[in-house]
C-alpha cells in the first residue's frame, strides 16, 4: 500500500508545562476524509496546530507528502500544500471578500489557474459572489466560516485541515457546510482531516475516524463501525438506548458506592 | 494684498514641513499597524538618511536624484537589517520592552553619526539643483525647496497607495497588519513582510530627510522632528495612514501660522496644544477606527 498523505507517530505537545496531547498516531490516506472527534478541551485543535506548525511537538514524527513537518514555519507548510482553517476562522477583517480569497492564493504563481479557482469558489459558495467587495468584517459568522474555507482552498492544497467548521452555525448552514465538504473532496479529490464535536455529521461524510479524549486517542475505526458503537452513540451522538442506559446507570451507581 | 501673500506663503511652507511630519508619521504607523511597536527611532532614521544623502551628493558629487535614490536604498537595507537583527529576536517580549529598544536604536544612530569622520556634530547642507529659486503659485511666491517636498510627498503617497491597494505584496502587508495569525495561515512569510515594512518606513524617512536638508540643514539632532511627527500620528488616530498624513499637514500648517502671527515661543508648543484640544474633543483622533483590532 502507498504511503499515506499524512502520518503522525507518537506526537506529544505541551503548552508551557501543560501536556495537551500525548502518543497521538494517526494516518490520512490520499483523497479521503478522516474525522477527529472529541469533546471540548480534548486536544483536537492542538493536533491540528501541531501538524500546521503553530505549535511545536516535543516528541514524535509528522510526515506529510514525503516530508518531515516539524521545524518548518507555518507559512512554509502552506507552501507544501497543507492548509489549515482554524477554529477562530481568522479572516482579514478590513480586506474585501475578493482580497481575502486572493490572499489565500499567496503561495501560488499560476495566475490563470488562480483566476479560474476564484470562479470555482463563487460556484461552490454563491454567497461570496454577492459580497465580493464588502469587507470581511461585515459578514455573518457563517459567511466568515465559508470565506475561511474558500480562502484555504484558494491555496489549492493537497490536504485541508478543518477545525470545527460547523461551530456556532445555524442547522441549515451546518448542512450546507457538510455538503460542501463532500463536494470539495469528491470533485477535486482534496484530502480532508476534519475536527468536529458534531460527530453525527462528521461520521456521515468521513471514511475513517479517530476519537480523542484528554489528549489521547481512545478509539479508531471506519466511520460506519464507529457510528454503530454504543459508546459513540451515547456520548457523541446523543442516542441512548433506553434499556441499556438504565442498566448502566444502575451498574455505575453500584460501582461508585 | 501683502497680508494675503504672507498668509499663502506661511500656508505652503507650513504644508511642506507638514509633509515631512506626515511621511515620518506614516513610517510610525506602518510599523505600528504591522507589529504594534512604536518605533521611536523613526526621526533618527530620517537623520541618517539625510547624512547619507549629503555624503553621496555633497561629498561624492553624485547627481541629486541618484544620491536621493541611493540614500533611500541604503536606508531601506538599514531598516530591514534593524528588524532582522534587533527586533525579530525580541518577538514575544512585552511590547513596551521593544519600544524601549527602539529608543536605544535612536541613541545608537546618533552616536554612530557623531563618531563618523566627516559627519560629527557639524551642520551641512545639500546643494539641490532647484534650491534658492522661487515659484509663483496663484499669486503666492514659494521657495522651490518647499515645493519640492510637497511634490515628492504627493508622488510618494500616491505610489504607496497604489502599492498597498493593487499589488499582491502590498495586500499581503495589509493582511499581515490586520492579523498575523491569519497571514501565517495563508502562507504569507510574516517575518519577511515585517522586515519589508521596516525597509519602506526607513526609505521614505530618508527621502524626506534629504529633501528637508535645503530647508533646515543636515545635523545630528534633526531627528528630533520625530517629536512633531509622533503627535501628527496621534492626531490622525494612531494606526490610520490617511490620519497620519492629514495630522502631519495640520501640525505643519498650524505651527507655521503660530510662528508668524503669535508671539515668540508659541511655534514649538502649537503641535501639542492642538493635539490636546483634538484629543479632548475626539479621543480616538481624527481618523481613528473605533472597531477593535483583532490580534
Ligand atoms: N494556548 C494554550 N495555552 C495553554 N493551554 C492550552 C492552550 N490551548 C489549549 N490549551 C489546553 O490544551 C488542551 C487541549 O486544547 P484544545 O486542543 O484546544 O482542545 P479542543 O480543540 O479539543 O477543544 C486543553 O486542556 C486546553 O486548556
Ligand atoms: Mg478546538
Amino acid at each position: 500500500m502507498a504511503e499515506p498523505l499524512l502520518a503522525l507517530r507518537n506526537v506529544e505537545t505541551y503548552y508551557g508545562p501543560v501536556l495537551a496531547i500525548q502518543g497521538i498516531s494517526l494516518e490520512v490516506r490520499e483523497a479521503s476524509i478522516v474525522a477527529l472527534l472529541g469533546s471540548n478541551g480534548a486536544g483536537k485543535s492542538t493536533v491540528l496546530k501541531s501538524i500546521s506548525g503553530f505549535v511545536e511537538p516535543q516528541k514524535g514524527t509528522i510526515r506529510f507528502a514525503g516530508q518531515d513537518l516539524p521545524g518548518h514555519e507555518p507559512d512554509a507548510i502552506v507552501g507544501l500544500g497543507l492548509s489549515h482553517v482554524p477554529e477562530e476562522r481568522e479572516v482579514f477583517p478590513f480586506l474585501s471578500v475578493r482580497e481575502n480569497l486572493l490572499m489565500g492564493a499567496f503561495t501560488r504563481r499560476d495566475r490563470d489557474a488562480v483566476r479560474a479557482d476564484l470562479e470555482r469558489m463563487y460556484g461552490l459558495f454563491p454567497i461570496l459572489r454577492e459580497r465580493l467587495d464588502q469587507p470581511a468584517l461585515s459578514l455573518s459568522g457563517g459567511e466568515q466560516q465559508v470565506l475561511a474555507i474558500a480562502r484555504a482552498l484558494m491555496a489549492s492544497p493537497k490536504l485541508l485541515l478543518l477545525d470545527e467548521p460547523s461551530l456556532g452555525l445555524s442547522p441549515r448552514l451546518v448542512g450546507e457546510i457538510f455538503t460542501v465538504i463532500r463536494r470539495i473532496n469528491g470533485e477535486s479529490g482534496t484530502t480532508i482531516l476534519l475536527v468536529e464535536q458534531n460527530a453525527g455529521k462528521a461520521l456521515e461524510v468521513a471514511e475513517y475516524a479517530y476519537v480523542i479524549e484528554v489528549g489521547r486517542i481512545v478509539m479508531e475505526g471506519s466511520a460506519r463501525d464507529l457510528a454503530d458503537k454504543p459508546d459513540i452513540r451515547e456520548f457523541y451522538l446523543g442516542l441512548k438506548e433506553q434499556g441499556v442506559r438504565s442498566v448502566r446507570r444502575w451498574k455505575r451507581k453500584k460501582l461508585w458506592r | 494684498m501683502q497680508g494675503l501673500n504672507d498668509f499663502g506663503q506661511m500656508l505652503l511652507s507650513g504644508a511642506s514641513i507638514g509633509c515631512v511630519y506626515a511621511i515620518v508619521a506614516l513610517g510610525f504607523v506602518l510599523i505600528y499597524k504591522a507589529s504594534e511597536v512604536i518605533n521611536f527611532a523613526q526621526g533618527d532614521l530620517m537623520m541618517l538618511g539625510a547624512f547619507l544623502g549629503y555624503t553621496f551628493i555633497g561629498v561624492l558629487g553624485m547627481p541629486f536624484l541618484v544620491g536621493v535614490g541611493l540614500a533611500m536604498l541604503c536606508m531601506g537595507l538599514v531598516g530591514a537589517a534593524l528588524d532582522r537583527v534587533v527586533l525579530r529576536p525580541m518577538v514575544g517580549q512585552p511590547v513596551f520592552a521593544i519600544v524601549i529598544i527602539t529608543i536605544g536604536i535612536g541613541f545608537v544612530i546618533r552616536s554612530v553619526v557623531i563618531v563618523t569622520p566627516g559627519w560629527g556634530t557639524e551642520t551641512y547642507t545639500i546643494a539641490a539643483p532647484y534650491a534658492g529659486g522661487v515659484s509663483a503659485l496663484g499669486g503666492v511666491t514659494v521657495g522651490n525647496e518647499h515645493l519640492a517636498i510637497i511634490i515628492a510627498a504627493i508622488v510618494l503617497i500616491a505610489a504607496l497607495y497604489a502599492f498597498f491597494r493593487y499589488t499582491t505584496l502590498g495586500l499581503a502587508m495589509q493582511a499581515t497588519s490586520q492579523s498575523q495569525l491569519a497571514a501565517y495561515h495563508v502562507g504569507i512569510p510574516v517575518k519577511t513582510i515585517l522586515s519589508m515594512i521596516w525597509a519602506i518606513s526607513a526609505a521614505t524617512a530618508a527621502l524626506v530627510g534629504v529633501l528637508l536638508a535645503p530647508v533646515t540643514f543636515v545635523h545630528v539632532n534633526m531627528g528630533f522632528i520625530g517629536l512633531k511627527a509622533f503627535p501628527a500620528a496621534v492626531l490622525g488616530g494612531f494606526g490610520s495612514i490617511p490620519g497620519a498624513i492629514v495630522g502631519g499637514l495640520i501640525i505643519g500648517i498650524v505651527e507655521a501660522l503660530a510662528g508668524f502671527y503669535l508671539p515668540q515661543g508659541f511655534k514649538d508648543v502649537a503641535a501639542y496644544v492642538l493635539l490636546l484640544v483634538v484629543l479632548a474633543l475626539r479621543p480616538q483622533g481624527l481618523f481613528g477606527q473605533t472597531a477593535a483590532k483583532k490580534v
